[in-house]
């Protein structure tokens, strides 16, 4: 099979980061690149709410002022797209997953799964173990500002250790699910669980 | 990249996905006619909002923005999931 | 028909080399483009660009094919797009002897031949123009006779793609119309538009309802919605116009 022709100059945006902070095959970026599945939904605070759920059963619910009494916690924390780009020390605040299971006076989670549901039907599912001991928040600020709606305001779900698909945008509560079932884009043939570090960015890798 | 980042995020079209849909299909599909499975309305591939920008074509109805075709293209292979489509026409040439 | 068949043959990648860059204004280059056993193409259509780098990386892009069929060479115009991957390379960089890989003609839908007798109605924002110039230069080969009508908007006179040749080719051909509109600045004395193309331009310049005109609309998105949404309030049926959404990189 014959090789492309190398286009003269072409660099692209691809540096070869070695930073032990940037996973195999992503590139540094210093803007913050938007993709969406669906149009932007601008969502009335007074309309808002988050939700734990097991399967079908309620476990518990938030309204916005509600949400803001939870306990907030700040993280910097490096984020990666599959799409290749990757952006360092990026400043969120919110609330853990650890926080709401709490809250909700869940000692346990309820399965090893969940669903994360969004505004818009957006899907991704995410292991349990994936979200707790500090591993994820439901974000509701971005760089010290309230979340712009285009990077998922009022508020997403943040698990900077998987690639960034899974941090959805406009989420809406976490289902727990007994199996791990797909979402969204793993329907498509991106990978069950997305670890940037062992590139885990499609199905069979 | 997005150049505002408090612009809202403007999709694409069906147009910018048909060379996506020629790997898969034989006939040309962005002058396809599909209705869509959510609200019934009626409309060519090319006129569809396209979103997924670099990760896949994800189409959605103009109509309702039910998504009606989604295309991922993996090193593997490609995914195609048409759902969201009640049915597809594809008028003959000449 | 050659151009049915080449809807029907696989499509491929093939290698493209740069035969000449011309600049049209400040921020767009169009490139002229050897290929071999290019099967023709209809104007509105697109290629397909892909570059890959010495490391093996690779990006693609889309293009909208700005010569008519009837051209020597064919020609894309690209737009160059700040802090963007590939439009700095093509419309920046690279010279007449650099290759590329390209693959087309893309589309079926926003699509048009002079073999159409309906007037001809195009709405063009920014670097939206490209496609409908090539089915202006297509027109202008085949001698057509439809009327043909282009509101096309641009920034300031500076950034008007292909300014003197579409000004020679209304100014030749009295079926041709051509209304410009500058968004951000104007020159002392103009006579065109001042303002983004809105309801009331395409109601009072455009080609009336009655006369059932082939709708072409392209440029960035909120444009092409607005437009598309007015001319079907102004009474054009829905069927007649069709759109074409350019993102940042310009197809």
């Amino acid at each position: 099979m014959s090789k492309p022709p190398i286009s003269r100059g072409f660099f692209g945006q691809r540096r070869d980061d070695r930073s032990d902070r940037v996973p195999p095959g992503q590139h540094l970026t210093p803007d913050f690149p938007v993709l969406s599945a669906g149009p932007t939904p601008h969502v009335d605070l007074s309309n808002w709410s988050f939700f734990l759920a097991d399967g079908d059963r309620p476990i518990a619910e938030w309204r916005w002022a509600e949400f803001g009494t939870l306990p907030q916690r700040e993280v910097t924390v490096d984020i990666h797209c599959v799409t290749t780009w990757s952006k360092l020390d990026t400043a969120w605040r919110g609330v853990t997953v650890d926080a709401l299971l709490e809250a909700a006076g869940l000692g346990e989670p309820p399965t090893p799964y969940a669903m994360i549901e969004c505004i818009g039907g957006y899907t991704t599912n995410v292991p349990v173990e994936d979200m707790i001991g500090g591993k994820a928040m439901v974000a509701t600020e971005f760089d010290g500002r309230p979340l712009s709606p285009e990077h998922g305001g009022p508020a997403r779900l943040l698990v900077p250790h998987l690639y960034f698909w899974k941090s959805a945008k406009w989420v809406r509560g976490i289902r727990f699910t007994d199996e791990d079932e797909p979402g969204f884009w793993e329907q498509l043939g991106y990978h069950i669980h997305g670890d940037p570090w062992r590139e885990q960015r499609y199905a069979g890798d | 990249m997005s150049m505002n980042e408090d612009a809202d995020y403007q999709p694409l079209d069906g147009n910018a996905a048909a060379g996506l849909l020629r790997e898969l299909f034989a006939l040309e599909m962005t002058q396809a006619e599909v209705t869509c499975g959510s609200c019934g309305a009626v409309g060519a591939v090319g006129a569809a909002r396209l979103y997924g920008g670099p990760m896949g074509a994800i189409l959605r109805c103009v109509n309702c923005e039910a998504v009606v075709v989604r295309l991922v293209r993996t090193p593997a292979g490609l995914w195609l999931e048409m759902q969201g489509a009640r049915r597809l026409f594809v008028r003959s040439p000449g | 028909m050659p151009a049915t068949d080449a809807m029907r043959r696989r499509l491929t990648w093939q290698i493209a080399e740069v035969s000449d860059v011309v600049d049209e204004t400040p921020r767009t280059r169009s490139l002229f483009l050897n290929l071999r056993g290019w099967p023709g193409h209809r104007p509105g259509q697109h290629v397909d660009i892909r570059l890959t780098g010495e490391d093996g990386y690779q990006a693609q892009r889309s293009y909208s094919i700005a010569s008519a069929p009837e051209a020597a060479r064919l020609a894309i115009t690209v737009e160059r797009i700040d802090g963007g991957e590939v439009s700095p390379y093509l419309a920046g960089f690279v010279e007449p002897g650099d290759r590329f890989e390209l693959r087309g003609p893309i589309g079926g839908y926003f699509v048009w031949t002079a073999a159409t007798s309906e007037p001809l109605f195009l709405v063009a924002g920014g670097s939206g123009i490209v496609p409908l110039m090539a089915m202006l230069r297509h027109r202008e080969a085949a001698a057509s006779t439809v009327p043909a009508l282009l509101i096309y908007s641009s920034r300031s006179i500076e950034n008007i793609i292909y300014r003197e040749e579409i000004d020679r080719m209304s100014a030749d051909d009295g079926g041709l119309v051509v209304f410009h509109t500058l968004t951000r600045r104007q020159p002392e004395g103009w006579a065109g538009g001042s303002r983004r193309i809105d309801r009331e331009m395409l109601k009072s310049v455009g080609i009336a309802p009655a006369a059932m005109p082939r709708i072409f609309i392209c440029g960035p998105t909120p444009m092409v919605e607005t437009a598309a949404t007015a001319l079907r309030e102004i009474g054009h049926a829905p069927e007649r116009i069709r759109t074409e959404r350019f993102g940042p990189t310009g197809a």
